[in-house]
């Protein structure tokens, strides 16, 4: 595996050990605004300061991966799928936010995810999402008494 | 004979009909989230959570239990039918099963899987309930040091010592304990890492992470890959039993792969992977027909399957003796004895006899009941593969969207979800493991506690940790397991030994 194309410097990885850095850092800084109550041991803040640590010293075992270009062949990457599904991620959390209700958010990200997966289909999926999501609305809420977020459609059910 | 006094008294529990049938869902549930690719049997249990949470507590985690030993059965069809095992503990099964089942010997590759099950199930379940007693014993006599040291271990053996990767493995495990650190610290009542956000302060939910990791992370993965292979499921041809000859195969592999996998599922010592794989090479060696390798021998399907379900009982040894979860799955249940307020260990055998030994006497009726619908109703299982792929992706998105939201009614509860998601698709996307975030973040902060009440004893003098010799022993053995893979780099590669 250890070809001479394999051995750049892996771009990803060392954003991946940046990112670790800055978590590392936010845990410590986070860490200096608790108080001790206990005069002997440092409480709340002993497993902060491990983990911070741990987090900086992975961020330099990453950082080191990647400029060896230690990191796994990944394949190329098909982006539209992904957006969509995201998408249908989005449009629940505005429809919810905006009181639509929770059965048509749900419809919409199973007409999106499927969508996603190949599907030609959207307005039958989503009809398919809406049946799906009443029938698991009626479960949850009538059956098993858990409160999802309702709006017009849940006020007819 | 005191461990079969309280099997016995287990027993009574078990078959409650209330029980029975917690069992039976349980294992339905779990033979078809183990048959659908997509979905295993930590992302149900972790779906499962908030609904079961008002029910009672034996009733639920004997589901939760046969979820577990479902998922088994169940991920071995997909492995032969279709090559994709559904957890990684099937990939070994799914090398010679898949060949199988395209030389049209699928039926005795499921026969065999299913009983090498059945029998490994029921094998490894008795060591359970003989060592329990044991284990508990010893556990009674630990500190809140030796405790600590004793997550250490799981910690580095879940993450580092056989992952492809230790730092990659080490990094996963660190965002769990990051992870488990948001929220009010019971301790002190302050609040770590919320930022102000109400939310946070509540710690962040098991079911959201876990749920944005497998079933987000997972469409996102799987999705943004269709391009690249298709799957082909393979029909099950041919007479679904085993011939005689076949039975005369498979016994020995049967009984090894418990042989492997019962211990190595009970010391922490990182899932069931490790001892799939060193049955299916064991099996190769040891064959008498090492023809057939490469085109389908039945032993390298008994080996491994054996393996397989006796390394999933095994890893109820730690959970119940010592709360010690060494697999995603694991941890998944330790969160459900959480979410009643229940801490596996010593003190839950004393306290909650009927509860723990009428969960152990419960899986070998689920074990019992997993036989039977796998072997006569394999045809049943396998319709669920018809499923087309972006309805059953976007079934799982919908369940997955309302599980989290009905146990925690907040739009951040949902970005979270999709921020655990993306989360998951990258991991995925680089190759870091999944399972030591949700460790991390559900063992993490139970090991916490017993460092700070050690370190509170010991009025803050972290020598506390190497006084006590069972605490140094095991301190030492965490450090053996860190560092070993960094030197013998074939202890990693029991995963690709075989590819």
């Amino acid at each position: 595996m250890s070809t001479s194309s394999h051995r750049r410097i892996d771009a990803a990885g060392l954003v991946i050990a940046l990112v670790l850095f800055v978590l590392a850092g936010l845990a410590w800084w986070d860490m200096t605004g608790l108080q001790i109550l206990s005069p002997y041991d440092l409480g709340p803040k002993v497993m902060p300061i491990i983990v911070s640590a741990g987090l900086a010293l992975l961020a330099v075992g990453n950082a080191v991966s990647a400029f060896r270009g230690d990191l796994p062949a990944r394949d190329s990457l098909d982006w539209r799928p992904i957006i969509l599904i995201l998408g249908g991620l989005a449009a629940l959390f505005v429809l919810i936010q905006i009181g639509g209700g929770f059965i048509l958010g749900t419809a919409l990200l199973f007409a999106a995810t499927s969508t996603a997966f190949g599907r030609r289909a959207f307005l039958v999926d989503f009809l398919i999402g809406l049946a799906l999501a009443v029938l698991v609305y009626l479960l949850f809420s009538k059956l098993l008494a858990l409160s999802l977020p309702t709006g017009p459609l849940e006020r007819l059910l | 004979m005191e461990a079969f006094m309280s099997l016995g008294h287990g027993l009574t529990v078990a078959i409650q009909p209330m029980n029975l049938l917690f069992a039976l869902i349980g294992v339905l549930l779990g033979t078809a989230v183990g048959v659908l690719p997509g979905i295993g049997p930590a992302l149900t249990v972790a779906l499962l959570l908030p609904i079961t949470f008002k029910l009672d507590p034996a009733g639920s985690i004997i589901m939760f239990a046969g979820i577990y030993y479902g998922g088994m059965y169940g991920g071995s069809t997909t492995a032969i039918l279709i090559n994709t095992p559904g957890e990684s503990a099937s990939m070994a099964t799914a090398l010679e099963g898949n060949l199988m089942a395209k030389a049209g010997r699928g039926g005795p590759a499921l026969a065999t899987a299913a009983i090498g099950s059945f029998v490994a199930g029921t094998i490894a379940t008795l060591g359970l309930t003989l060592l329990a007693p044991y284990l508990v014993d010893i556990a009674v006599s630990f500190g809140p040091e030796d405790y600590f040291a004793l997550m250490c271990v799981a910690f580095v053996t879940v993450s580092a010592t056989f992952g492809d990767s230790p730092v990659r493995g080490l990094t996963s495990l660190f965002i769990g304990l990051l992870l488990g650190l948001v929220g009010i610290d019971i301790l002190s009542g302050q609040s770590r890492l919320s930022f102000g956000v109400p939310e946070l302060y509540d710690n962040i939910e098991v079911t959201t992470l876990a749920v944005g990791l497998f079933a987000v992370g997972e469409a996102l993965y799987v999705a943004s890959r269709r391009h690249i292979h298709e799957e082909k499921l393979e029909a099950v041809r041919g007479s679904l039993w085993m011939t005689r000859e076949d039975w005369k195969r498979s016994w020995k592999p049967w009984l090894r792969g418990t042989l492997y996998g019962f211990p190595i599922g009970a010391l922490p010592a990182g899932g069931a992977e490790i001892p799939t794989f060193l049955s299916y090479a064991t099996e190769k060696r040891l064959t008498k027909h090492p023809e057939d390798f490469g085109k389908g021998a039945i032993e390298g399907v008994a080996g491994p399957e054996a393996a397989n379900n006796a390394a999933a009982a095994g890893t109820l040894v730690p959970l119940l003796t010592l709360g010690l979860p060494t697999s995603a799955t694991a941890a998944m249940m330790l969160a459900g004895f959480q979410q009643y307020g229940l801490n596996p260990g010593p003190l839950l055998f004393a306290d909650r006899p009927d509860l723990v030994w009428g969960l152990i006497a419960s899986l070998f009726i689920a074990n019992a009941m997993l036989l039977v619908l796998n072997l006569p109703l394999v045809g049943l299982w396998v319709r669920l593969l018809a499923i087309p792929q972006p309805w059953l992706y976007a079934g799982i998105l919908v369940f997955a969207t309302m599980g989290t939201i009905a146990a925690n009614p907040s739009p951040v509860e949902l970005m979270m979800l999709t921020v655990f998601g993306v989360l998951g698709f990258l991991m995925r996307r680089f190759d870091f493991p999944i399972a030591p975030v949700v460790v991390g973040l559900i063992l993490g902060p139970v090991a916490e506690s017993q460092l700070r009440r050690a370190l509170s004893i010991s009025l803050g003098d972290p020598m506390v940790l190497l006084q006590s010799p069972i605490s140094a022993t095991l301190l030492f053995i965490a450090l053996v397991a860190l560092v070993a893979p960094f030197f013998l780099k074939g202890l990693g590669r029991f995963k690709a030994v075989e590819d």
